[in-house]
């Protein structure tokens, strides 16, 4: 499906994009628009990109199939490769069908399958984090939508395979972290990462939906922000202009991430590699110290280029 | 409601009582009260000494950290654990306020350092490690401190070797903390895996309301998960899911008895009943004294070891028409003499 994404759009934005490089600055607002640019590559546009082959798998066992989120093997450098990812869809048909990547419990419980099997298996896994947010809705609430992330969370953590997450897009709530508990965690340039959308901060913080802007502002959800306060190893480039204007070299230079990532972590002792996921979360989230001052999160400055 | 009368365990004759003396008209006194759901009066004191729960109707009020703990323990009282941690700013955040000044208002008005407070104390002479969440201060959000002060908890637990009782009321994770706010949720759930490790049980009790990011980690990772009557407990709150379906949500959506009936909790507890309730379980669930050298590992290996003699015990104490049915070469249901 992601076939037909590639050339047609690219060239429309590529267009676009040259009458208005204004529209592609430092500011953040420009940021939280291009994470969920309408031509911003996918979770099925890297994965088919990146494997040469990809087998995708169905339903959790217990209830149903969530379009939104998108799980399977795929052969990557010649070698077996978990994938899971929110999927979100371009025209309106398809964003319903994906329900705008917006996963219920079903769609964390199909992650945990084959999370479970990659285990078993020893296949390192590679999740794919775009997401508004875990879908709120009353079945979802019903079929436990709170204990399927937390499920998931734990399940990731428990993995003895190396785990490497990304954050291709947008990368909002508890939807967005139930995939994001990995030995590596990866964002692309353009990418946010937050504990809320600009949207669901605005109508709760500012009690007034139109703060959007505001609250992108406070929240500071750019890559950049997110190596700073150690969220995030390493920020992945991305073509000039942004992802949605080549998805091939998008899907290419993370394909590159990936494989060095992956390289690095099957080098580790499994118990080495879980003792330092435990403290890679552990130490995330400054106190304020003691002495006086509110401190700003322990830093590593900005982040190395390319 | 009846599901709430049905699990309730002990002393509901006392309940009854209760309920029936405080339903009497009375004066009000200054710092007295009225109940939102049935409009009845009740006296500040009279308040603290029923758990916060309305004498007459049985509402559940909001109950501090601190009162919780004291519900819940030992009168021998609780011994606290790091109180002195205090939140930062890292995104020198301001919505309609600073968060600093959000920080420095909520310490005043509960005189509390964060929105959990953390202790060691005995609920029915089990001696545990308790993590309990206080939904006044800054609407029980989780942040940093609550975070590390939970995750401290589960280490102090399982190095002791007790038992974790956690008391969730959260409204999910505190926005002001932006993304490392989001984090806790991990920091949280592989912290509770050192109880897993330590094989010690974990308790977790849902309040109202236990919501967003605390609903989808910790809190929904208990291996008894109680909740009190009328909590709400759900992912996305009920505004949120009708504002992005439409849907017309019931007004007992995510409900504490919603959600047993969805399968989410172990059993909608009435405060009253809650330490004995903890209690109990804490005592089916606690190992046998461990004895002799390389006594070590689970009640299951326990079994093992001392099984033999245990059960040879148990086949003697049989009645002999039993005993004798059980005998190798006797023939089954034919009495021998
Ligand atoms: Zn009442």
């Amino acid at each position: 499906m992601s076939e037909r994404g590639g050339g047609r759009f690219v060239r429309k934005v590529a267009e676009k994009v040259r009458r208005a490089p204004e529209a592609v600055d430092d500011d953040l607002w420009a940021s939280v628009q291009l994470a969920r640019h309408a031509e911003r590559p996918y979770t099925l546009d890297y994965i088919t990109r990146m494997c040469s082959d990809f087998e995708e798998v169905h339903g959790d066992r217990l209830f149903g199939d969530d379009h939104a989120m998108v799980a399977g093997f795929g052969r990557f450098h010649d070698r077996p490769v978990a994938f899971i990812g929110q999927q979100k869809g371009r025209d309106t048909n398809e964003r319903t069908f994906r329900n705008f990547g917006m996963a219920g419990p079903e769609g964390y419980r199909k992650a945990m399958r084959v999370m479970e099997i990659a285990n078993r298996l020893g296949i390192p896994v590679v999740t794919l984090i775009d997401t508004p947010g875990a879908f709120p809705g009353a079945s979802a609430e019903e079929r436990g939508q709170g204990g399927a992330i937390s499920r998931s969370i734990q399940m990731m953590w428990r993995l003895d395979v190396p785990t490497l997450a990304v954050i291709i897009g947008e990368g909002s709530s508890g939807g967005a972290l139930g995939l994001g508990v990995a030995d590596r965690v990866l964002m692309l340039e353009n990418s946010t990462y937050s504990v809320i959308s600009p949207e669901g901060a605005s109508a709760i913080l500012w009690r007034d939906a139109s703060k959007a802007r505001q609250a992108a502002q406070a929240f500071k959800p750019t890559a950049a922000n997110c190596y700073r306060w150690g969220v995030v190893d390493a920020v992945v480039p991305e073509p000039d202009g942004g992802a949605h204007t080549d998805h091939e070299q998008a899907a290419e230079i993370l394909d590159q991430y990936i494989y060095r990532a992956l390289t690095d972590l099957g080098a580790m002792p499994p118990v080495e590699r879980r003792r330092a996921r435990r403290e890679r979360f552990r130490k995330l989230g400054p106190l304020r110290d003691p002495e006086g001052g509110m401190g700003m999160a322990t830093g590593r400055g900005t982040p190395p280029p390319g | 409601m009846s599901r709430v009368g049905r699990n309730i365990h002990v002393s509901v004759d006392r309940l009854r009582q209760l309920a029936h003396r405080d339903a009497r008209p009375r004066k009000i006194s200054a710092d007295a009260g009225t109940c939102p759901k049935c409009d009845s009066h009740y006296s500040a004191d009279e308040m603290q000494r029923n758990l916060r729960v309305c004498p007459a109707c049985g509402h559940h009020f909001a109950v501090t950290a601190r009162e919780r703990m004291e519900q819940l323990g030992e009168p021998g009282g609780y011994v606290e654990l790091w109180p002195e941690l205090r939140a930062a700013d890292p995104l020198q955040f301001t919505d309609l306020k600073p968060y600093t000044e959000r920080i420095a208002d909520a310490e005043k008005s509960t005189g509390l350092g964060e929105a959990i407070v953390c202790a060691e104390l005995e609920v029915r002479h089990v001696p545990a490690v308790a993590a309990i969440m206080d939904f006044s201060y800054m609407g029980g959000s989780m942040g940093a401190v609550v975070g590390e002060k939970l995750a401290r908890a589960c280490d102090h637990a399982a190095q002791k070797g007790q038992p974790l009782i956690v008391v969730a009321a959260s409204g999910g994770a505190r926005m002001q903390e932006g993304t490392l706010a989001l984090m806790q949720m991990a920091k949280t759930v592989i912290a509770l895996d050192a109880l897993a490790e330590a094989r010690v049980p974990v308790v977790v009790v849902l309040a109202h309301p236990t919501t967003g990011g605390v609903w989808a980690s910790f809190a929904s990772l208990g291996d008894i998960t109680y909740a009190e009557p009328g909590a709400l407990i759900a992912f996305s709150g009920p505004r949120v899911i009708e504002e992005t379906t439409r849907e017309v949500l019931p007004s007992d959506f995510g409900r504490a008895e919603r959600q047993l009936e969805n399968g989410q909790v172990d059993a909608v507890v009435d405060r009253r009943e809650l330490a004995e309730r903890i209690g109990r379980v804490l005592h089916i669930l606690r190992r046998p004294e461990l004895e002799g050298p390389g006594a070590m590992g689970s009640p299951a290996l326990q079994w093992a070891q001392g099984g033999a003699q245990r059960a040879a015990g148990a086949v003697q104490s049989l009645p002999r028409k039993v005993m004798d049915r059980i005998r190798p070469g006797s023939p089954d249901g034919e009495d021998p003499e």
